[in-house]
């Protein structure tokens, strides 16, 4: 994997442009393409014409099958009740609000890449965003399962919402648990709908090239009949600055609200001010990783390196490497805060979270992965290597997964020892959360195969003038 | 008019269409098309170009007033909905906090803020711009199909009060087309 076969393996055309470019001057975009092959090239996949490479069967196929374990821990699950997990008491939240927590985390770096570096002019975004906010979606599909199934009564969940109801009790909106489901909501429509806004053009692409009746069907109804009229791009144009715009403080306030779950009640080594930013900024982290996760088969299988270049990764690696440090330094804050505030019980649940309690070695792990390993970031070899990126990626995966399982697990040691307790999942919690990443797997290689996967507009604007683009990604000045 | 006249009238057109190579091209010749004095007339392009909608004299959308009222409304909603349910309709003590404690009422009003901004720019947005559309007429012309690959166009249509077939032509066949085709309706 260290050496990237280049595009032109895919069997059928070559997608270059006759006449001959200079490269890009920033390395953003490789290859030789104008407006109909960079179209073309992305657009393919979508239409079927380019040939299903053999690795979308294999991923498909591992991700259908590990979504069984969804449909077999969910129905478990309403057979028996959430006493098939291992929660307990103290230990009341388990693996299912870890698993919401890394998974909401992941989701954020979607909105980060298309909100965050489009009003920062990071003209990188424009090659990711689309395949980040696909990633966004079913991150949070995935993560919003987990709270509604520890309920233990799901089929009551519209009760979280203010629906007028017949016995007159209103959900408790002074609660960061009632904050988050607001919260949720509101990032999964916003982000749906981005998403949406965005692939508008692309479907217009789709219906203009579609080899079928069908396709053009379905992809004409999605496209809504857009015809890329001057006056419908500048009012869409606008409404893509404005939802960047809220997108972004709306990724903070979400993560914001998850950690209030924790934050806001009395449990030492959760009632901290530093949680908010501290969240915030291992969720760019682990989102990070999932998209070098997804690039490099994408890269790998698709020949997708003429857009997702070195340099792209690269930018990534570094984005990875410096909320990375910002984790550690939360880490750092958490012990010193709990030494130098003189707290009784803040320092013994630290020294019991580290170094005397039953889950030491869970701490000890999440350091390794999230701070040690990420340090070979450092070296630009590693950052141009996928496979070492890869593998680096996985270790913030496993890494920003103990996190929260540490948090939750500081349950076990509580003011009072009398009211110690341990805590283990059961493999039934162990197989709702590998149906969640069959759920994703599948999500996402569906999304490959049948919508763009890149944004072809907005990559075409992004062409250099030559090449018949406008030069990089003019939304931030063009937007009126 | 008499239906009378219609079948043998001939076939009603939309405007006049030209197609161009690059968007500068699109660019320049809705600059000489305002120019001239035509009005009602659109560009089309594969990817946003802000020229060409100053040249049409559109230079500002709705969009952003559209998102700034709808927001307001989300929010006082949220806002107002959060102290009636908790502190009016069922008034619950928590921890003694006064009912109207609308510090801890910010993160849904934010929230409920956001969500009906966005929702209403998208919707805006369909709404304005007349979407979903089934049919529109540019659709007609066979070489518009790569209005969304790599040409861009500039349709004059037949509502101006300033069109003329033969003269509208002229003119767009002097702005160094590739192909020009009327537009049937």
């Amino acid at each position: 994997m260290a050496t990237m076969t280049p595009s032109t393996n895919l069997g059928t055309k070559l997608y270059e442009a006759d006449t001959k470019f200079p490269p890009h001057p920033e390395g953003l975009v490789e290859g030789n393409h104008n407006l109909a092959t960079l179209g073309d090239k992305i657009a393919d996949v979508s239409i079927q014409i380019t040939p299903t490479p053999k690795a979308w069967w294999l991923f498909f196929l591992v991700g259908l099958t590990l979504a069984q374990g969804l449909v077999a821990g969910v129905g478990y699950l309403f057979y028996l009740g959430t006493g098939v997990w291992g929660i307990n008491q103290p230990v009341a939240w388990g693996l299912a609000i870890v698993n919401f927590v890394w998974w909401i985390g992941i989701g954020h770096a979607g909105t980060l890449i298309s909100a965050i570096l489009l009003l920062m002019h990071q003209k990188w975004r424009t090659s990711l965003n689309r395949f980040a906010e696909a990633m966004t979606i079913f991150a949070v599909m995935c993560a919003g399962l987990f709270p509604i199934l520890h309920m233990g009564r799901p089929w009551l969940a519209y009760w979280l919402y203010p629906v007028p109801v017949n016995f007159a009790a209103w959900p408790q909106f002074r609660s960061p648990l009632c904050w988050d489901v607001f919260a949720v909501t509101t990032y999964f429509t916003v982000s749906a709908v981005f998403w949406y806004v965005g692939l508008i053009p692309d479907f217009a692409v789709l219906r203009d090239i579609a080899r079928n009746k069908l396709q053009r069907g379905i992809y004409g109804m999605l496209a809504m009949g857009w015809r890329g009229s001057a006056i419908h791009w500048r009012r869409y144009e606008k409404l893509y600055l404005l939802l960047a715009g809220l997108g972004t403080p709306l990724v903070f306030s979400v993560h914001t609200i998850v950690s209030f779950d924790f934050a806001v009640s009395i449990v030492p080594l959760w009632h901290a001010t530093i949680f908010p930013p501290f969240f915030v900024a291992g969720a760019i982290f682990a989102g990070f990783a999932m998209v070098i996760w997804l690039a490099v088969p994408l890269r790998q299988f698709y020949g997708m390196s003429d857009f997702i270049t070195n340099k792209h990764m690269d930018f990534c690696a570094k984005v990875m490497l410096g909320t990375g440090l910002l984790v550690s330094y939360g880490y750092f804050c958490e012990v010193w805060m709990a030494w130098y505030s003189h707290s009784q019980i803040e320092w013994d649940t630290t020294m019991q979270r580290i170094w005397t309690g039953p889950y030491w070695w869970a701490y000890w792990v999440l350091i390794l992965t999230n701070t040690i390993i990420p340090q070979f970031l450092w070296i630009d070899r590693i950052r141009k290597n996928m496979m070492a990126l890869f593998l680096i990626a996985f270790s913030v995966h496993i890494g920003m997964w103990f996190e929260r399982y540490v948090i939750i697990i500081t349950l076990s040691r509580d003011n009072l020892p009398s009211s110690w307790g341990r805590y283990a999942p059961t493999e039934w919690d162990y197989l709702l959360f590998l149906g969640t990443i069959g759920m994703f797997i599948t999500l996402f290689s569906l999304f490959v195969r049948f919508v763009p996967m890149l944004s072809i507009t907005e990559m075409r604007e992004f062409l250099p003038k030559a090449q018949g683009g406008r030069d990089g990604h003019a939304v931030m000045e063009n937007a009126k | 008019m008499s239906a009378t006249h219609d079948h043998d009238e001939t076939p009603k057109i939309f405007g006049v269409m030209a197609e161009f190579e690059t968007a500068d091209q699109l660019i320049d010749a809705t600059r000489a098309a305002a120019a001239e004095g035509y009005t009602v007339m659109d560009g089309y392009s594969p990817y946003p170009v802000g020229e060409v909608a100053d040249a049409l004299g559109f230079p500002r959308s709705e969009i952003g007033a559209v998102m700034f009222i709808g927001g307001l409304c989300g929010a006082g909603f949220g806002f107002l909905m959060q102290y009636y349910l908790n502190g009016i309709d069922y008034p619950l003590n928590v921890a003694g906090k006064p009912f109207f404690s609308w510090p801890q009422f910010a993160p849904i009003t934010w929230e409920l803020l956001v969500l009906s901004a966005a929702l209403s720019g998208v919707i805006g947005l369909f709404a304005l711009c007349g979407l979903p559309q089934p049919y529109h007429p540019v659709f007609n012309v066979p070489q518009f199909a790569r209005a969304t690959r790599d040409r861009f166009f500039l349709c004059i249509e037949a509502e101006d009060p300033k069109f003329d077939l033969a003269t509208v032509k002229a003119f767009l066949g002097g702005m160094n087309p590739a192909s020009i085709a009327e537009v049937p309706e």
